[in-house]
């Protein structure tokens, strides 16, 4: 047996299951300390599937607290960052385009030292080292501990990087150091950004893998936990204490998976329907397919592996504008939120929202049905319809080809939904979908990425793509992976312009099982 | 039109700037990034108007060359630039009074402003193109005969190079492999020429244009595509711009040879069976509305979001995004006969004749 849980930002919500079958589930609000939250969760769990403690195998852990404690610029470390690539790389400071809030919370110092990669690999200039000591130096005078280090094409060549980092702990043995290597893909900015998030969030980790150590040993469990990285697979502890920038984006990103998983299917579309939003997102072999769009986290650019979600402002809450009127009828965006049981009208509130027309179009049935009888039958039909065609036109936008595709319902406001729904050939409503995102948690597995830009000449294309396979496959490994059970998911060559002799970025993905959960499940 | 180019209007350069770039030029985020540093310590940009340019002024361009995905991870700086264009100060004997910029359209649109900054010159308010070509030779200046060369291109390192060339198109060809060999990511500077030349080559008013299109798509309303059409039915120097199609993109296709990025996007109407297709190098080319052509180079077509009038580049088109694709009638000075021949049809390989937008559609009644 083992565990799933989502720390969301209201709920905690935890789930039972053995192997890939779903137990038993249950929701707890979120407490302030974390801790509390997931211990009355998974308590209730445990009491009410009569499981023991001691046959939980392993905990898997998705939560949005350093993406919350990110945005809101709370217990953030101060940050010094050495960026390597003099002289290129000078003209624009680290922290540069920041909102202010957030530079002020965490610049702890700013450097540029000589150094880096071109595309081809050869040395922008050697690093320089005393210049590197020089800054350690500084840094340590300044009291700040946690250190952030960038180089030019560092996803090439990672040697520079590391080099520094030496350097820097010969210095001062107390240094919390992040490598941009480590967190990010190619564009300096988007990697020094997420080395820079990574390191101001490490005192965080520390106490947030303390809270969960805490409440699963008051429970009695004695089984490692993983915590959920934003691309759907899983890291140990070790790893969130080192990359706690990982963990930005899990949540839909468990949902898609776990949407997959409790409908059986793994090439879908996801509609996850709540109170305010629609999150539509698009299942491709079992995961979530990422966006190739920059992701601005808290005003902060970065380039994170995310997964590709359509938000739609429409949810069980959205309010229903001019009833009646064809012309002028609108829902949403605007919602009643966490209020719908007082201020809908079923619920003897007195704004009407989308889930009345639910209940008054008979597709759902809750709260009084007598307080929308007067509604005229063609208004609501009408707006009925409106609900359905948002629901369409946000699915046609996410598909990539005109063919009908399965569409698996999560959320509490699947609901609103009935009848048929165009460009799509069946709707799956499974069991358990109020709860995808815990179980997406527990069925994570583990990954390997490179990106990283190779010279494709004529004739050696196929041995450039061999090597990005394996150092995928190896990094996958080095994650915790089985290694039998490692497939390559994803390998994408994009040609760089201006550029002769076939120069390719190819980024490169590798997922298998987690080690330890297999030995679990077989245990 | 405004005399400054102060903070605030940078990120309107930038948007505008992407809307003229007609989805080529590259992502102007590290140059209003370089903009607002450079600004921040040098103070606001004086622009000049193109009329007010005294004829003996000396003019020199400051511009980027160089691949996309280098350029994010060795950024620019404005030392470099003013590498390149010191080296052909030093070679002509002569020193820059005022900056001006190639294009209108990504990086070269804003790097100028950060340059002109750092040296406290006025930048002026032209440009060689009034939009984004992919090369050096598809430019007014060399139309109006302006010599491309001596060109000068630089790295961070202080490696320069001075090229002489018979004409604009072999100073192209041999500047490329260059840029390669200085990593791919290099600053240049060519077209020198004296306040007369400016006046009689530039295209007046186009960095004011970008910063007001920008302003449109930012400050838009409730109908952002109705506002960007109004404001660009305003610009001086430019035709008149019409919604050419409304749909979702179905389909693209992508091909690099050469160093330049061929392709076509498939748009289908949101409701109804029409279609239309849009042909693209680095930059749009073409629009064809159900069997019928709608426009072509060098009149502008630019692809935006449906719902913000944001400007889509060719790179970040997916299949699903709703759009609307704007027309625009492109400056006199581009459609004439001896222009076209550097930037018309022919010159991207097309069959076609280059018949002006507004003769192609029908003005419709905007509320």
């Amino acid at each position: 047996m083992h565990i799933g849980v989502d720390v969301g930002g209201t709920n905690t919500d935890a789930v039972l299951m053995s192997g890939r079958d779903v137990q038993s589930f249950e929701k707890r609000a979120t407490s302030d300390d974390i801790s509390g939250g997931i211990r009355e969760a998974i308590g209730a769990l445990l009491t009410k599937s009569q499981c023991r403690p001691e046959s939980i195998r392993s905990v898997m852990i998705g939560t949005t607290q350093f993406t919350n404690a990110f945005v809101q610029a709370q217990t953030l470390n101060r940050v010094a960052t050495i960026r390597i690539g003099f002289p290129a790389a000078r003209g624009i400071p680290p922290l540069a385009g920041w909102p202010k809030a957030l530079s002020d919370a965490v610049d702890g110092g700013r450097h540029v030292v000589r150094g880096g990669f071109e595309f081809t690999g050869q040395p922008i200039a050697a690093l320089d080292e005393t210049a590197v000591a020089e800054c350690a130096k500084g840094i340590r005078a300044s009291g700040v501990t946690h250190i952030a280090i960038s180089g030019v094409f560092s996803q090439l060549n990672a040697s520079h990087e590391e080099r520094a980092a030496e350097i820097v702990r010969d210095c001062m043995p107390e240094a919390d150091i992040t490598l941009s290597s480590e967190v990010g893909r190619i564009g300096l900015l988007e990697r020094e950004n997420a080395a820079i998030m990574n390191a101001s969030l490490k005192t965080l980790a520390a106490h947030v893998a303390d809270a969960f150590a805490q409440a699963l040993h008051a429970l009695g469990i004695d089984a490692p936990f993983f915590i959920s990285q934003n691309d759907g697979t899983l890291m140990s502890v070790a790893h969130m204490h080192r990359y706690p920038v990982r963990t930005f984006a899990a949540g839909p990103t468990n949902s898609l998976r776990g949407a997959a998983l409790l409908a059986g299917l793994s090439n879908a579309l996801v509609a996850d329907i709540g109170g305010t939003t629609t999150d539509i997102g698009v299942l491709m072999d079992g995961f979530p397919r990422q966006s190739s769009m920059h992701v601005d986290i808290g005003g902060v650019r970065t380039n994170f592996r995310m997964p590709d979600i359509l938000s739609l402002g429409l949810g069980g809450g959205s309010r229903v504008r001019d009833i009646g009127d064809p012309a002028s009828l609108a829902i949403g965006p605007d919602s009643v939120g966490n209020r719908l049981h007082r201020d809908a009208l079923v619920f003897g509130g007195s704004i009407l929202t989308a889930s009345d027309i639910a209940v008054a179009a008979g597709n759902a049935d809750f709260g009084d049905r007598s307080r929308v009888d007067g509604l005229p039958a063609a208004a609501v039909a009408d707006a009925a319809a409106l609900i359905t065609g948002m629901i369409e036109n946000g699915i046609d936008r996410m598909k990539t080809s005109k063919t009908a595709v399965p569409l698996i319902l999560v959320g509490g406001g699947a609901v609103l939904v009935a009848g048929d729904i165009r460009g799509v050939n069946e709707v799956h409503r499974p069991e358990g979908a109020e709860v995808a995102n815990a179980v997406g948690a527990a069925i994570g597995q583990v990954s390997g990425e490179i990106d990283r830009i190779y010279n494709m000449e004529s004739g050696v294309r196929d041995a450039m793509l061999c090597e990005a396979r394996e150092l995928a496959v190896q990094q996958a490994v080095a994650a915790g992976a089985r290694e039998a059970s490692v497939e390559i998911v994803e390998v994408e060559e994009f040609p760089l312009q201006y550029l002769p002799g076939g120069a390719t970025r190819v980024v490169c993905r590798a997922v298998g099982n987690l080690g330890a959960f297999e030995e679990a499940s077989h245990g | 039109m405004a005399d400054v180019i102060a903070q605030v209007d940078i990120d309107d350069l930038a948007i505008g700037s992407a809307f003229l770039g007609t989805g080529g030029g590259g992502d102007p985020y590290v140059g209003s990034l370089l903009c607002k540093e450079a600004i921040a310590h040098h103070g606001a940009v004086k622009l000049a108007a193109l009329e007010d340019v005294p004829d003996d002024a000396d003019v020199f361009v400051a511009a980027a060359m160089g691949a996309p995905t280098v350029m994010i991870e060795k950024l620019y700086a404005v030392e470099d630039a003013h590498r390149a264009v010191s080296a052909l100060e030093k070679a002509l004997g002569r020193s820059a009074d005022m900056i001006i910029s190639a294009e209108i359209g990504g990086l070269n649109s804003v790097m100028p402003v950060a340059y002109a900054a750092s040296r406290g010159l006025p930048l002026i308010d032209a440009d060689g193109m009034g939009r984004a070509f992919p090369s050096i030779h598809m430019i007014n200046f060399n139309v109006a005969g302006v010599s491309c060369t001596p060109l000068a291109i630089a790295d961070e390192h202080g490696n320069v190079a001075i090229i002489e060339a018979e004409n604009a198109r072999k100073a192209e060809e041999l500047a490329r492999p260059l840029v390669a060999a200085m990593g791919a990511s290099v600053s240049l500077s060519c077209y020198p020429m004296t306040g007369a030349e400016a006046k009689r080559a530039a295209l007046p008013a186009t960095v004011s244009a970008a910063i007001a299109v920008g302003k449109a798509i930012r400050e838009g309303d409730a109908h952002p595509v109705d506002r960007l059409l109004t404001a660009l039915d305003g610009l001086e120097g430019y035709g008149s711009a019409y919604r050419l199609f409304d749909g979702k993109v179905t389909d693209i296709s992508r091909d690099t040879s050469a160093g330049w990025v061929f392709g076509s996007c498939t748009l289908a109407a949101l409701d109804g069976d029409g279609g239309a297709e849009i042909g693209f190098q680095n930059e749009n080319i073409s629009i064809v509305v159900d069997g019928e052509l709608k426009a072509i180079v060098p009149d502008l077509i630019c692809i935006v979001d449906r719902e913000t009038a944001m400007p889509i580049p060719t790179e970040s088109l997916r299949y699903g995004q709703r759009v609307a694709v704007i027309g625009c009638g492109a400056p006199g000075r581009l459609r004439a006969p001896e222009a076209l021949e550097f930037m018309g049809p022919a010159a991207f390989g097309s069959e076609e004749a280059f018949v002006p937008i507004e003769a192609l559609n029908q003005k419709e009644q905007r509320s």
